[in-house]
C-alpha cells in the first residue's frame, strides 16, 4: 500500500506517534481527516445525537397514546411524528450506527491495517451522510412528511405533504451507505495484515463484511424506488399510482426488496459484536467460529429473498405468499445457529459479569425472543391476524431495539477504553443496563398483547379497550427513556474525567487490543504479524501489546 | 384450555371457522417461543454462575462444536420452523380459496369509510349485516389509496387496493356485532376508519333483506353511489348507466362529486367548467357528445388529456343514452333512500 509506506517513513523520524485524539485539535483537523478513527467518532457523535432525537418523537408518540381520543397532538402531528421517528432512527441512527461507527474506527484495528482502503471517499460518505441527514430533518420539520417510514404508494405519490425532500434525504444517506459498505469490502479484501487468513478473521469483521456486501447490493433498489416516487409526484408518470395506470403493490416489492435485507444491515453488525464481546468476557474462543462466520453470509444471502414476507395479505398470490414464507424460516434458521453458538461460547469459559456482559445477556434474551417472533409472523396463517398491527411493531423493535441497540451499548461499554482511553463508571453502567432491559420489556411486551387483541399500528385514535395496555407501554418507555439518558451523562463526564484505562483493559485478545488505547493516528509502528485465531485464550499472556509513547 | 391461552393471550373472540383453527397454532408457536427465549437465558445465567471467572490471569481450554452438536444446532430449529410453516401455509390457502358456495358482498373502501353493495340487496355504509354459518366473501377495491379490512374477531385482514379487487371471505360463528378496522395506512383520518359488522341469524338476515328490498333498484352497477337510492329516472338513464359501467367511463369519471382521473358526472350538465386555455364552456348536450368524441379538444382546467376517444365505439342511441345519464345526475335529485338504514348506537370505543 502506498499510504503505508509514506507513513512508516514519516514515523521513522518522530520520536513518540501521537495518539489519534492528540493528533491536531483544531476543528478543521476533524472535519479535513482522513482517520478512519476520527470519521468512526464522527459518526458515533452523529448517531447517538440523532438516537436521542428519534427517541425524543417516540416518546411524544407514547405520551399522545395515554389517551385513546385527540389528546396533545392533532392527527396530522401524530403521523408527522411517527415519521419522523421512523425515519430518523432508520435510516439515521441504526444502518450507519454499527458499521458507520464501530466498524470505522475498529474494522482496520482488527485487520491490522493503517486505514481504509480509500480514506478520502469514507471522509466523503460522512458529509453524504450528514447532508443527507440535514436535509431530511429539515424538510420533516419545516413541510413534514406524513407516510411513514416506509412511503407506501399510492398514499405518498399523492399525500400534499412536503414527501419530497424527504425522499431526497433517504436517497442521499443511500449513496453514504453504499460508498461505506463498499470501502469495508475492498479494506478487507486488500488490507489484512500477514498470517490473517480468513479464516482468522475476528468475528466482527465477518458481521461487517456481510452487511457490507447487503448494502452495496441492496442500496441502489430503494435509491431507484424513491426516485421514481419522487418522478411520479413531480412528473406525474403512473408507476406507482393506479390512478395513473401505476402499480401500487410494485412499490412494496421494490421496498422490500431492499428494506428485508436492510434490517439485516441492521442487525448483523450488532451480531459481529456479540460475537466478539461474548468470547471476550468468557474469555473463551468463540464455539462454532465457522458457524457463526458462514450464517453472516448465508443471512446476507437468503435475506435478499424473503421480502415478500410483509405482503402475505397485500395482493400477492398464495403461491408467492408460500415461497417467501418458507424462504423466510431458512433465514431464521441462520440466526438459530448463532444464537446456539454464543451460549456455547459460554461454557467452560471464565465469565465477567461487566456492563458488556448484561447486554450480552438482553441481546440474547431479545433475539431470541424477536427472531422466533419473526419467525411466527412468517408463518401465513397468523400473520392474517397480525400484520400492521402492533404485534409487528413489537417483533420488529424487539430486533431492531432489544438485539441491535443492546449490542450498540454492549460495543460502546467495550470499546470505549479503546476509543478514548478511558473507562465508563462499571456501576453506573449495570445501573443503566438494568433499567434499560427492564423499560425494554414493560414497553414492547403490552405492544405484543396489543397486537394479539387487535390494535393496527399508526393509530392515532384507538378503541378504548386498548387503553390499559397503552399506558403500561409508556410507562416502561418513561423507563427505558431514563437508562439511556443516565448512559449520556456519564458518558460524557467519563469522556472528560473517567479513570484511565490500561492499553487492553479487559484482557481480551481480539486482535483491535494489538494497539495502544487510544491507537496512535497511523495505528501500528509495526504492521502486526497474525499467528493465532482472534480470542484464543489458552494462554493468559496479553497479546503482544505495541505500547506508543 | 382454549379459553385460558385466548384471555392470558389477549387474543379477541373466536368468532369465525378460521379464528378457532388459527389460534390453535398461535398457541404452539408462541409457548415454543417462551420456552425457547427462556431456555436460552437460563442456559447463560447457569453458564454464568458455574464459570464465573476466578482470577485475571484465568485460561479456558479451545473448545470446538463437535459435528453432531452442529447438526443439533441446524436440525432443531429446521424442524420446527418448517413443522410451523406447513401448518400455517395450509389454513392459509384455505383462507385465500373462498367456497364456491359463497355469498358475494362488494366492498368499497375510500377515505374514511367502507362502503358494502349486495348484488341483489341494498347499500350501505360502514355497516355489513351477514348471516351467521354463511360463506361470505368480499371482493374488495379501494376509491384511492391502500386500504385493510381487518376484522380481529374474525382473524381476517386483507389490503384493499385502488385499480384492482382482491377478495377475502368469511364464515361468522357468533351472532353479534365485531369491529371493522382499517389496518394500512391511509392518513389523517385512518385509526377513525372503522366499520360493523352484524352477524345475524339466518332468518333474521332474510327478514332483514326482504325489508330493503321493498322500494329499491334490485339492480346496482360496481361502483354503487348515493344515486343508486333515487327512483328511475326513465328507460334512457338505466341504458346510459348500464352503458357508463360497460364502457368503463366510470373508470375515471364519478357520479357521486368526488374528483378522480376526469371530471366528476354529477351535476356536470350545464356547468360552466374552465378550460385549460382559460376559456370558459357550458357543458349542454353538444359539449357532452363532443368530449366523447375529441376529448383532447377541450381540456378541463387542472386534468390530465388521457381520455380516448369513443369516436366509432359508441353508436347515436348509445351517447344519447350517456347523456341522459350524465343530465340526470343532478344532487339535488339525490333522494338518500331508506336503505341508509336506522341509525345505530356507536360500538365501544368509536
Ligand atoms: C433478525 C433481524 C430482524 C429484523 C431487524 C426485523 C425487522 C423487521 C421490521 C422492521 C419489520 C416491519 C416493517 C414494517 O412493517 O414497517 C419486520 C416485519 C416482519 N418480520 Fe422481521 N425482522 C428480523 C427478523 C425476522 C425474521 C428472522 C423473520 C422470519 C423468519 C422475520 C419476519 C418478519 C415478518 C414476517 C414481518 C412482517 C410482519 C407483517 O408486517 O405482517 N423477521 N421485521
Ligand atoms: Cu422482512
Ligand atoms: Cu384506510
Amino acid at each position: 500500500m502506498r499510504l503505508s509506506e509514506d507513513d512508516s517513513h514519516a514515523l521513522a523520524g518522530a520520536p513518540a506517534a501521537p495518539t489519534y485524539l492528540e493528533d491536531g485539535t483544531t476543528v478543521m483537523s476533524w472535519l479535513n481527516t482522513r482517520d478512519h478513527k476520527r470519521v468512526g467518532v464522527m459518526f458515533l457523535v452523529s448517531v447517538i445525537l440523532f438516537f436521542f432525537l428519534g427517541g425524543l418523537f417516540a416518546l411524544l408518540i407514547r405520551f399522545k397514546l395515554l389517551q385513546p381520543g385527540p389528546f396533545f397532538l392533532d392527527a396530522l402531528g401524530y403521523n408527522r411524528m411517527f415519521t419522523l421517528h421512523g425515519v430518523v432512527m432508520i435510516f439515521l441512527f441504526l444502518i450507519p450506527s454499527i458499521p458507520s461507527a464501530f466498524g470505522n474506527f475498529v474494522l482496520p484495528l482488527m485487520l491490522g491495517a493503517r486505514d481504509v482502503a480509500f480514506p478520502r471517499l469514507n471522509l466523503f460518505s460522512y458529509y453524504l451522510y450528514l447532508a443527507g441527514a440535514v436535509l431530511a430533518i429539515l424538510a420533516m420539520i419545516q413541510g413534514g412528511a406524513d407516510t411513514g417510514w416506509t412511503f407506501y404508494t399510492p398514499y405518498s405519490s399523492t399525500t400534499a405533504t412536503q414527501v419530497l425532500p424527504v425522499l431526497l434525504g433517504v436517497f442521499i444517506l443511500g449513496f453514504s451507505s453504499i460508498l461505506t459498505g463498499l470501502n469495508f469490502i475492498v479494506t478487507v479484501h486488500t488490507l489484512r495484515a500477514p498470517g490473517l487468513s480468513w479464516m482468522r478473521l475476528p468475528l466482527f469483521v465477518w458481521g461487517i463484511y456481510g452487511t457490507s456486501i447487503i448494502q452495496v447490493l441492496a442500496t441502489p433498489v430503494i435509491g431507484i424506488t424513491v426516485l421514481i416516487v419522487a418522478v411520479e409526484r413531480v412528473g406525474g408518470f403512473g408507476l406507482f399510482d393506479p390512478a395513473r395506470g401505476g402499480d401500487p403493490v410494485l412499490f412494496q416489492h421494490m421496498f422490500w426488496f431492499y428494506s428485508h435485507p436492510a434490517v439485516y444491515i441492521m442487525v448483523l453488525p450488532g451480531m459481529g459484536v456479540i460475537s466478539e464481546t461474548v468470547a471476550a468476557f468468557s474469555r473463551k474462543n468463540p464455539f462454532g467460529y465457522k458457524a457463526i462466520a458462514m450464517s453472516s453470509l448465508g443471512i446476507a444471502f437468503v435475506g435478499f429473498f424473503t421480502w415478500g414476507h410483509h405482503m402475505f395479505v397485500a395482493g400477492q398470490s398464495t403461491f408467492n405468499a408460500g415461497a417467501f414464507g418458507i424462504l423466510s424460516m431458512f433465514v431464521g434458521v441462520f440466526t438459530a445457529i448463532k444464537v446456539f453458538n454464543w451460549v456455547g461460547t459460554m461454557y467452560r469459559g471464565a465469565i465477567s459479569f461487566k456492563t458488556p456482559f448484561a447486554y450480552i445477556c438482553g441481546f440474547l434474551y431479545f433475539i431470541v425472543f424477536g427472531g422466533m417472533t419473526g419467525v411466527a409472523l412468517a408463518t401465513t396463517s397468523l400473520d392474517i391476524h397480525w400484520h400492521d398491527t402492533y404485534f409487528v411493531v413489537a417483533h420488529f423493535h424487539f430486533i431492531m431495539v432489544g438485539a441491535s441497540v443492546m449490542a450498540f451499548l454492549a460495543a460502546l461499554h467495550y470499546w470505549f477504553p479503546k476509543m478514548f482511553g478511558r473507562m465508563y463508571p462499571e456501576g453506573w453502567g449495570l445501573v443503566a443496563a438494568s433499567l434499560i432491559i427492564l423499560g425494554f420489556n414493560a414497553t414492547f411486551i403490552p405492544q405484543f398483547l396489543l397486537g394479539n387483541f387487535g390494535m393496527p399500528r399508526r393509530y392515532y385514535q384507538y378503541p378504548e379497550h386498548f387503553q390499559a395496555l397503552n399506558v403500561a407501554s409508556t410507562a416502561g418507555a418513561t423507563l427505558l427513556g431514563f437508562g439511556f439518558l443516565i448512559i449520556l451523562i456519564y458518558m460524557t463526564i467519563a469522556l472528560r474525567y473517567g479513570q484511565r484505562s490500561e492499553a487492553n483493559p479487559w484482557g481480551s485478545k481480539g486482535f483491535e487490543w494489538l494497539t495502544a488505547s487510544p491507537p496512535p493516528t497511523h495505528n501500528f509502528d509495526e504492521i502486526p504479524t497474525i499467528t493465532q485465531m482472534p480470542h484464543d485464550y489458552r494462554t493468559h499472556e496479553p497479546p503482544g501489546v505495541i505500547r506508543v509513547a | 384450555m382454549n379459553e385460558v391461552l385466548r384471555r392470558l393471550l389477549f387474543l379477541p373472540d373466536q368468532a369465525s371457522t378460521f379464528a378457532r383453527d388459527v389460534d390453535r397454532l398461535h398457541y404452539f408457536v408462541i409457548i415454543t417461543t417462551f420456552i425457547m427465549s427462556t431456555a436460552v437465558g437460563l442456559t447463560a445465567i447457569f453458564f454464568f454462575v458455574r464459570y464465573r471467572r476466578r482470577s485475571e490471569t484465568q485460561t479456558t481450554p479451545h473448545i470446538e462444536p463437535a459435528l453432531w452438536m452442529e447438526a443439533l444446532f441446524v436440525g432443531t430449529p429446521l424442524i420446527f420452523f418448517t413443522l410451523w410453516f406447513f401448518l400455517g401455509f395450509r389454513e392459509f390457502v384455505r383462507q385465500q380459496t373462498p367456497p364456491s358456495d359463497s355469498m358475494d358482498v362488494y366492498v368499497m373502501g375510500k377515505k374514511w369509510m367502507w362502503k358494502f353493495a349486495y348484488p341483489d340487496g341494498p347499500n350501505s355504509i360502514n355497516v355489513l349485516r351477514v348471516p351467521a354459518g354463511r360463506n361470505v366473501r368480499l371482493l374488495m377495491t379501494s376509491r384511492d389509496v391502500i386500504h385493510s379490512f381487518y376484522v380481529p374477531e374474525f382473524r381476517i385482514k386483507q389490503d384493499v387496493l385502488p385499480g384492482r379487487y382482491t377478495q377475502t371471505w368469511f364464515n361468522a360463528t357468533m351472532p353479534g356485532r365485531y369491529q371493522i378496522l382499517c389496518a394500512e395506512y391511509c392518513g389523517a383520518g385512518h385509526s377513525i376508519m372503522r366499520g360493523e359488522v352484524i352477524v345475524l341469524k339466518p332468518q333474521e338476515y332474510e327478514n332483514w333483506l326482504a325489508f330493503q328490498h321493498r322500494g329499491l333498484v334490485a339492480t346496482q352497477d360496481a361502483q354503487p353511489t348515493a344515486l343508486d337510492f333515487a327512483p328511475p329516472l326513465g328507460n334512457m338513464v338505466d341504458q346510459g348507466r348500464r352503458i357508463a359501467a360497460e364502457q368503463g367511463c366510470l373508470k375515471c369519471h364519478t357520479t357521486d362529486g368526488t374528483r378522480h382521473i376526469g371530471p366528476t358526472w354529477l351535476d356536470l350538465y350545464l356547468r360552466r367548467e374552465r378550460l385549460n386555455d382559460g376559456s370558459i364552456v357550458v357543458a349542454d348536450e353538444a359539449y357532452l357528445t363532443e368530449s366523447m368524441m375529441d376529448p383532447a379538444l377541450k381540456v378541463v382546467e387542472g386534468f390530465q388529456p388521457v381520455m380516448p376517444s369513443f369516436q366509432g365505439k359508441l353508436a347515436g342511441p348509445e351517447v344519447a343514452a350517456l347523456v341522459e345519464y350524465i343530465k340526470s345526475l343532478q344532487s339535488d335529485a339525490v333522494r338518500i333512500g331508506p336503505s341508509e338504514g336506522p341509525a345505530y348506537a356507536p360500538i365501544r370505543g368509536r
